[in-house]
């Protein structure tokens, strides 16, 4: 039996995992804290959130975040990968950056949209 | 020019008041933003977690904004970026400056105050040892980490463990930094339990509660501080003392509502929320003048920032429209037992339409227990809950039909009574 | 070869340059640090002590007098903020009370004007938040509060103004002397003048004893202060003083010009000069003092903390004079309090001691004895409006808590004396002073610096060397943390 605070939402459920039943979880307060249980387990994933270098825009820098969640073992492989990028603004929110971040079929993409600031 | 509402701080809590007055039916609305664009302390939130209340799904932080900055646009509500609000006075004449305007006078038919919280710094908790460089709030070194592109260090200790320094926890490892402990003074976290886990237990970073720096030492770059634990009464306690080689020290120790326009103006504060009192439509003392969001009491979640201030947002509109009810019998609040305050301290009940919202912060940890709204002896509404904690609000909704019982002469008292196992 | 060079450039060393600027010469200020004001003159109690507290008949009865008269007229010209509060010395005891009357009688003895006891009813209908264990207070209505480092900057411009050379990061490290005068090193090259000045604070006696046995020794007493919110500025209207005892004026609870509340100093003897942090215990002993004599302070309202060095000799008095083992070579030393009141008193007498060594002082005709300073935030709105078309960087607030604008960083970084560091343009405008502490405008405050001063923002200083803010950049490779 594994216990794990929930992090699916702010409520932050005590869970319960039992790795002898198919990792049953018990304590969520909704079908998505199962979910969690179970992957954080079997196979946890991360959203990770960060920053890429930008040109020209309001500020130095635009917000990106990984489109789906990744498995959590690549989350610092995944992090090296932005520092290649530069973009130049103007830029569109929701704009991949970094496309199949390490196989997993998951992109960086932009969180806002950024002006040209001159 | 007169504007029907006039919005000071373009954040997530003026964005909302202007949007839902918007709806409501006024026209003229003009927002006044310090900062360069709209959206305040979410577009340095880059982290998700955001709007899964409002917008039943997880969002960053420039995320949710965007999608309020969506919602006006082509709504006609005005803008005036890098522009400082000087004062609001009784009368809800806006007096600012900008570079390109200069110093003006606006007239408003109602005023929305939103100008949010800034942190506690070192000197508000009155941390000793040297004044060297490297001693940061969490917020400010958000700002330089995820919208300057800076680092503020690579060996970190955190003070405090308020949702922005976990946050910080996390954004520092994931750049190349180092960060060597979590210290709380209270027994229990300061922030949410969700980022504890992912933002400290992910990368093995300890916790210290009932901890404290004790001392800061440096020349020019912090160099060294030193921990303690504490005593209940929050007192080091001598031999336990541990140094920790760093570079940096985060202060995530709190949140102060931003009030000096609200005191200027003459509004009637609550000491304990460091806010505006106001009423259940978000309405200062001052009639015309609403308040909304972290300048009335610190919030944890957005989600809860938007819907109080489309709350203020809506009541600013029926003001200016004349449409406001007519007074009734007033219900002064009454933070009881196990709560630190409450928001609105005061209902009027004609305003009141299905339910009263009712945000408070319990004064400790709880387990099992009933959250309970009482008028005299008599109990008018029961929430049970199955924990709660400082860290996180509480938000109970009370109907309208148990409030009618309530006695007028008495204060409406919210308290947590706890279930005896 | 200089006339003169004044090592230091504390308010000690900057009043000495004000006072020498009027007349013709070639003078120089070396300071090792890269701000003037930047140690004792910064961190003090910031009063213009009425003088009733020397002993009668030394000099720094006389000059704090002197000095006291002095400030006002000087702090009008050079637009210095300075407010003439009066003070109270409060007595909580029979003996204290003795105390009083002896303050009292020096004090009438000293020449301080319109001084009066009264009884403990009497302080309190003055100053209503005292404790009502108040037997009696000493009343000078001649004290004062002021800004201590726009005190001794404003001096320092106005020198410079007039023609006196300043050398900021220019630490003395050897002397020597040479024909005609003194050859003085700096990691920056050579100075030579006829007459040294040394008003080097805590470290007078190490410089002085580069060329000659100093005939004492500075023993630095640390003292530690809180500084309240503005919403705490109005707690008391008085300089509030506790009876003096052997270690200094006590803790004193006393409105700042900027509108705030300071409370302390204690008095903690220290070893390294340079050690300006505080201690929980020395702030908790200042807490405890202070409600003392004002019960009511909500030291909750608390934004800043800081020490500051007193630079107290083995002697009573100050010393002022020429070192016996080396000729023209002059010492301003053990200035401590009243050392900020007595200083253009002291620039006076040093002034005094170069005639008398021979040197031939011819006053210019055109000395310009006049320093502007804008505060924004102090000007009408029609004011307001002139500053921001002339310059919209005016109209732009980057500390929110004291109101300070672009337009005014910008000139602090071009002024007279150039702002090159973070603390350096919260001296001068008081962005970062406020209750956010630089929270909001930090990072802002830091890229203007960066930006006018034409440097990477990694290389901006809050302080003095080593103090950089940042570390480096993020997003450009290396540095990342393994699984």
């Amino acid at each position: 039996m594994r216990e794990l605070t929930c992090i699916v939402c702010p409520k932050g459920c005590r869970l319960k995992v039992d790795e002898a039943h198919d990792w049953a979880v018990t304590g969520n307060s909704c079908p998505r804290g199962a979910e969690y249980g179970k992957a954080e387990c079997v196979a946890p994933t991360r959203v990770v959130t960060s920053t890429v270098r930008i040109e020209g825009g309001t500020h130095r820098r635009i917000p990106v975040k990984t489109s789906g969640p990744i498995p959590k073992k690549d989350v610092f492989a995944a992090m090296a990968l932005l520092d290649a990028v530069c973009l130049q603004a103007p830029v569109e929110a929701h704009v991949p950056v970094v496309r199949d971040i390490l196989g997993t079929g998951v992109d960086f993409i932009t969180t806002r949209a950024m002006k040209r600031e001159d | 020019m007169k504007y029907d509402l006039i919005v000071v701080g373009g954040g997530p809590a003026g964005l909302a008041a202007a949007k839902a007055a918007r709806e409501a039916g006024l026209t003229r609305i003009l927002i006044l933003e310090r900062d360069k664009e709209l959206g305040g302390i979410l577009n340095q939130c880059i982290h998700n977690g955001f709007g899964l209340h409002r917008f039943q799904e997880e969002l960053t932080g420039p995320e949710y904004a965007g999608r309020y900055l969506a919602m006006l646009e082509g709504t006609g509500v005005e803008t005036r970026l890098d522009t400082m609000v000087l004062e609001v006075t009784p009368d809800r004449r806006v007096c600012c400056i900008n570079p390109r305007d200069g110093y003006r006078e606006y007239e408003a038919a109602s005023v929305v105050l939103a100008m949010g919280c800034r942190e506690r710094t070192r000197g508000a908790i009155a941390l000793p040892g040297s004044r060297c460089a490297g001693v940061f709030t969490a917020g400010a070194a958000q700002r330089f980490l995820n919208m300057e592109g800076y680092m503020v260090g690579r060996r970190v200790v955190i003070l405090g463990s308020g949702d922005i320094g976990l946050i910080m926890a996390r954004r520092m490892t994931l750049e190349g930094a180092q960060v060597l402990a979590c210290v709380e003074v209270m027994p229990h976290p300061g922030g949410l339990t969700r980022n504890i886990v992912q933002c400290l237990e992910d990368f093995n970073i300890p916790l210290y509660l009932s901890h404290t720096i004790t001392d800061i030492r440096g020349s020019g770059r912090v160099e060294q501080v030193t921990v303690a634990q504490v005593d209940e009464n929050r007192t080091p306690v001598p031999g336990t003392e541990r140094v920790f080689d760093c570079d940096t020290v985060l202060l995530s120790v709190g949140l102060i509502p931003e009030n000096e326009l609200t005191r200027q103006a003459g509004a009637q504060m609550d000491p304990r929320t460091g806010g505006a009192q106001v009423w259940e439509n978000m309405e200062t003392s001052i009639p015309g003048v609403f308040a909304c969001g972290n300048v009335v009491h610190v919030h944890d979640l957005v989600d809860f920032v938007s819907a109080e201030s489309e709350r203020a947002g809506r009541a600013a509109a029926a003001f200016v429209q004349g449409s406001a009810g007519q007074a009734g019998p007033v219900l002064e609040l009454q933070a009881g037992q196990g709560v630190r305050y409450t928001v609105p301290q005061k209902l009027r009940l004609s305003q009141v339409e299905k339910n009263a919202e009712v945000f408070f912060r319990v004064t400790r940890m709880f387990g099992p227990a009933r959250v309970q709204v009482r008028s005299g002896e008599q109990v008018l509404a029961r929430f049970a809950r199955d924990r709660m904690a400082p860290g996180e609000m509480e938000r109970i909704a009370v109907p309208r039909v148990l409030l009618d019982k309530a006695d007028a002469e008495q204060a409406l008292v919210v308290e947590v009574q706890e279930e005896t196992p | 070869m200089y006339d003169c060079i004044i090592i230091g450039c504390g308010i000690t060393g900057a009043a000495a340059a004000y006072r020498l600027a009027r007349y013709r010469g070639r003078f120089a200020v070396l300071e090792k640090s890269n701000d003037v004001a930047n140690a004792t003159t910064k961190a003090n109690s910031a009063i213009i002590h009425a003088g009733y507290d020397p002993a009668p008949g030394t000099q720094m009865a006389r000059l704090n007098v002197e000095g006291n008269r002095q400030a006002a007229e000087i702090c009008q010209k050079l637009n210095v903020p300075f407010r003439r509060t009066g003070s109270l010395v409060l007595a909580f005891s029979e003996e204290e009370c003795r105390t009083l009357d002896e303050l009292y009688r020096r004090g009438v003895e000293n020449g301080v004007p319109d001084l009066a006891l009264l009884s403990g009813a009497g302080a309190r209908a003055v100053e209503p938040g005292l404790s009502d264990q108040v037997k009696a207070a000493l009343y000078a209505p001649t004290a004062a509060v002021v800004n201590p480092w726009e005190y001794a900057l404003a001096m320092a411009e106005t020198a410079v103004k007039n023609g006196v050379e300043l050398y900021l990061e220019h630490p003395v490290t050897a002397i020597r002397p040479v024909e005609g005068g003194y050859a003085l090193t700096t990691p920056r090259g050579e100075f030579c003048a006829r007459t040294v000045i040394n008003a080097a604070g805590v470290h007078a006696d190490q410089v002085e004893s580069l060329i000659a046995p100093p005939g004492y020794r500075i023993h630095p007493v640390r003292g530690e202060y809180w500084l309240l919110d503005k919403s705490e500025g109005s707690r008391v209207r008085h300089v509030v003083f506790q009876c003096p005892n052997r270690q200094g004026k006590g803790v004193l609870v006393a409105p700042t010009v900027h509108g705030n509340l300071i409370v302390g100093p204690n008095a903690q003897p220290v070893e390294d000069r340079e050690d300006v942090g505080c201690s929980a215990q020395g702030l908790a002993f200042v807490r405890e003092k202070a409600r003392k004599s004002v019960p009511g302070v909500r030291f909750g309202e608390n934004i800043r903390n800081f020490a500051g060095l007193r630079a107290t000799a083995d002697t009573d008095d100050f010393l002022i004079g020429e070192n016996p083992a080396a000729p023209g070579f002059f010492h301003l030393a053990g200035i401590k309090s009243p050392g900020l009141t007595a200083a253009p008193a002291i620039g006076l007498e040093a002034v005094r001691l170069l005639q008398e060594k021979g040197l031939a002082l011819e006053e210019k005709a055109d000395f310009d004895d006049t320093r502007e300073h804008v505060v924004f935030r102090e000007l009408s709105a029609e004011e307001k409006n002139r500053w921001i078309r002339r310059d919209p960087r005016y109209g732009r607030v980057i500390c929110r808590c004291e109101t300070v604008t672009e337009g005014e960083i910008v000139a602090a970084v071009h002024g007279v004396i150039p702002a090159t560091t973070v603390n350096a343009v919260k001296r001068r405008c008081n962005a970062g002073m406020g209750r956010c502490q630089g929270g909001f405008c930090g990072p802002r405050v830091q890229a203007i610096l960066a930006r006018e001063l034409g440097v990477d923002p990694t290389e901006v200083l809050m302080d003095g060397p080593g103090t950089q803010v940042l570390t480096g950049e993020t997003k450009t490779g290396g540095g990342h943390n393994e699984v």
